[in-house]
């Protein structure tokens, strides 16, 4: 816990220099708030439905996650029986009459599909900036709830619905999606192409566009509330980090999601109503099909114009969480905070110039392959501007090592391990030998599948206290964070070997290739890892809800000593976060051991002769 | 329950609900970018049939951009207070939005009959696909003319901030929807 030297009257600072905005407290008989059902299910306060979002995302997780241990046994373990998850797996494992039970080959792609989809979506996204946004765009920017809560509660429920259908998809007997999280035609796009094409194509498709809807609405609900409801005082230049980062990622998903579903529109025409954007010159079981003139690689393109920014949607919110998480807990102002933002904007301007990166080996003109190697290129240098201001944030700093502070520095490792792999997957002619194969595995698994999944945690721990008014088990906390960081590089680090002797991606098995059979161990190592790891993820699991309600019990408002208004609420949220006057902010959010004196809130006006902001 | 929320927070020039709407808007822009930039692609790329549009299509361009006019002068009756003027034009507005529509779908049929099918060009696909996700669109507008309507007719004719601003939302929409056509007819012509 923080030794905190200095402390400050919250309330008398708000009720004198606070903001009368005439809220009237609805405590009694308030019309939405009152029953179970309209507090906690259909709710449109922004605290609760950060909550839905967090466990939501939390279920989803685990799907994912328990999915990844199936197809990773495949592949480390391919001799042995896995007759023992016929109780869960049914009929996609096949039992021959020795006993032997093996994993069947379209499922082992619906799991990889599947495993995509969750993640990238549920999870990081909707999981991930779902949460965060709701919880602190207005409790940071001292407002009282989202510009339109009805609008927000509904990004909630599409989310929902959203994942129920994708859910149901799992229980098909043709089985779920199959084709690659990415969905490129003509698997996609041709519900005979393979068993997952069929109902799991559409019900894919279903899923992705009320999720599409949950992305839109969320977004512009974020990017009004801070452009039209920051208190007196909050300045653009004044916004903590985090919530530069929600805002610049609500803006990313608002113009890159549409250019997704437009895509989508045309790959559904193609499924049921017989049009050929995506399809030409196709062969099915000896049959020529009648559908041509249309390009597979335009679908590829609208697909990237969305997925490549998405990348940048999953990891700007956790590098918020994790500038504002170094900066509280190594009592210094974050290094650079300008720069910060500048190096935020210009990644997010750039993400949406680099999309046909992802298909250098596509068929894509090398010319033009040109253009997008030197953008990605460039996406280092913002990248490696906020690298250097956490490293330096950190440096000389009164660094306390607890929880949130140890998943935010392995979040600089991870970011820095799994970005420095993209310099080298940024170019035209590597990615010849490296596409598709482990090599690439590698790379965005660290960059942005574990470096967002630290952020979230940095995250979760640090506002567990904002969210339940109790404190995650520090020990608990502890032995989650070594046992992810170890076991995530023994999972990723021997990736990289057996992706540039070329083992390609997404192979069920290697047994008929004599150049990669010598993994066989790597491959056990890796699977082994994933297994640890997946349960070392319990462990944080059971911290999490047996925390919800035997967790340590807040016992001052502001428990780390932050800056930000979010910890001048009262311990026990209420609706409309504040219980009288609005807080006015006085200074920019990182003064920490400024003028002798330990931390200042933004409440805290100026003294006289002090020099604020930065 | 939210427009009481941005009421009471609301301190800033820009008009919350407005604010959403143009960001809303810019997230249509973009759904009708992504189409447009394959239908260039597509058309670079060869094997594309090659027709005029129906002059149906020019008809209703003309309806469309007449109805925003007649809304136009309906959300100013509203402001003068001139009730009949405000009421009057609204439904004309509303009849307007209703005929481009039914004109959208003649000129699907004319398409049709020139032998621009739906599926064997993809540039018919194209043309299919660009034109009913505007009218789709527009059907939106129109929903919100409908309810506009509704508070017209079941409320007291009264002049206030509120209605003001709802009115002016859905003028911002049909606006757009209005200039999104304009832009979609030129892109198609030009492109041929």
């Amino acid at each position: 816990m923080a030794n905190i030297a200095t402390t400050y009257n919250d309330d008398l600072l708000i009720q004198e220099h606070g903001l009368n905005d005439h809220f009237h407290d609805h405590h009694h008989g308030d019309k939405y708030q009152s029953g179970f059902i309209s507090h906690y299910i259909f709710s449109m306060d922004h605290k609760i439905i950060a909550r839905q979002f967090l466990i939501t995302g939390i279920i989803w997780a685990i799907i994912g996650a328990a999915m990844s241990v199936v197809f990773r046994l495949q592949l480390g373990f391919p001799e042995e029986s896995l007759a023992w998850l016929k109780p869960v797996l049914g009929k996609w494992i096949v039992i021959d009459p020795t006993g032997m039970g093996t994993l069947a080959p379209e499922f082992y792609y619906a799991l990889v599909t599947m495993h995509g989809t969750i993640l990238v979506f549920f999870v990081l996204t909707a999981g991930l900036s779902g949460t965060f946004s709701n919880l602190l765009i207005p409790l940071q920017l001292g407002a009282r709830d989202m510009a339109s809560p009805f609008l927000n509660m509904l990004s909630y429920w599409f989310f929902f619905m959203a994942g129920i259908v994708m859910f149901y998809s799992l229980f098909l007997s043709t089985g779920p999606f199959s084709g690659g999280w990415t969905a490129y035609p003509p698997l996609s796009a041709l519900p005979q192409a393979s068993t997952g094409s069929g109902t799991g194509m559409t019900l894919w498709l279903v899923s992705l566009t009320l999720f599409v809807v949950s992305v839109l609405l969320g977004g512009i609900n974020y990017i009004t509330t801070v452009l039209n409801l920051r208190t007196k005082g909050m300045s653009l230049w004044r916004m903590p980090l985090t919530i530069w980062a929600f805002f610049i990622t609500a803006i990313i998903g608002v113009l890159s999601f549409p250019v997704l579903a437009s895509g989508f529109f045309m790959l559904m025409m193609d499924r049921g109503l017989g049009t050929s954007f995506f399809l030409s010159e196709i062969f099915i079981e000896g049959q020529a099909l009648d559908r041509v003139g249309g390009s597979p690689v335009l679908y590829q393109h609208l697909f990237w114009f969305l997925g490549h920014p998405e990348v940048y949607i999953i990891i700007l919110p956790a590098m918020g969480l994790v500038s504002e998480v170094l900066a509280v807990h190594s009592r210094k102002p974050v290094f650079g905070y300008r720069a910060m933002v500048y190096s935020m904007l210009a990644i997010g301007f750039l993400s949406f110039i680099v999309w046909a990166h992802h298909m250098f080996m596509s068929g894509v003109n090398p010319f033009i392959s040109n253009f997008f190697v030197v953008f990605t290129l460039i996406i280092a240098v913002p990248s490696a501007v906020k690298v250097f201001n956490w490293i330096t944030t950190l440096y000389g700093g009164n660094i306390r090592l607890n929880t949130p502070m140890l998943f935010s520095i392995g979040f600089v490792s991870m970011f820095i391990s799994g970005g420095l792999t993209g310099v080298f997957l940024g170019n035209s002619t590597i990615d010849i030998q490296m596409h598709d194969t482990y090599f690439v595995v590698a790379h965005f698994h660290i960059v942005m599948g574990v470096a967002a999944f630290f952020g979230m945690f940095a995250g979760i721990y640090h506002w567990y206290p904002k969210m339940y008014s109790r404190f995650m088990n520090e020990t608990l906390g502890k032995i989650h964070f070594w046992g992810t960081i170890i076991g995530a590089y023994a999972i990723f680090w021997p990736m990289h070997f057996i992706g540039m002797a070329g083992v390609p991606r997404r192979y069920y098995s290697f047994d008929t290739f004599d150049a990669f059979k010598h993994f066989s161990g790597m491959n056990q190592f890796i699977t082994i890892a994933a297994i640890l790891v997946f349960f070392v993820q319990l462990i944080f699991v059971i911290n999490f809800f047996y925390s919800i309600w035997k967790g340590k019990k807040m016992t001052t408002k502001n428990p780390w000593g932050a800056t930000t208004l979010e910890w001048t609420t009262p311990i026990e949220p209420i609706h409309g976060n504040w219980p009288g006057n609005l807080p006015a902010v006085h200074r920019w959010a990182y003064d920490y051991n400024k003028d002798e004196r330990e931390f200042i809130p933004q409440i805290v006006p100026l003294e006289e002769g002090e020099v604020g902001d930065h | 329950m939210d427009t009481i929320i941005i009421e009471e927070n609301k301190r800033k020039g820009i008009n919350p609900q407005k604010f959403a709407l143009w960001i809303g808007m810019a997230s249509i822009i973009m759904m009708f970018t992504g189409w447009t930039s394959a239908y260039i692609v597509k058309n670079a790329a060869g094997n594309w049939l090659e027709f005029g549009l129906p002059n149906m299509f020019y008809a209703s361009t003309v309806t469309i951009i007449l109805s925003s006019f007649v809304l136009h002068l309906s959300y100013i009756g509203y402001k003068k207070q001139r009730e009949l003027m405000y009421k009057g034009l609204l439904v004309l507005a509303f009849v307007l939005g209703v005929t481009f529509i039914v004109m959208q779908y003649q000129g699907w049929m004319q398409l049709f009959g020139m032998g621009v099918d739906f599926k064997a060009n993809v540039a018919g696909s194209f043309t299919y696909l660009i034109t009913a996700a505007h009218a789709v669109h527009v059907l939106g507008g129109i929903a919100a003319l409908i309810v506009a309507m509704i508070h017209a007719f079941s409320l007291k004719f009264r002049y206030t901030e509120k209605r003001k601003n709802r009115f002016e939302l859905v003028l911002q929409y049909w606006h757009f929807v209005d200039i999104l056509w304009i832009y979609l007819l030129l892109f198609m012509l030009n492109t041929k």
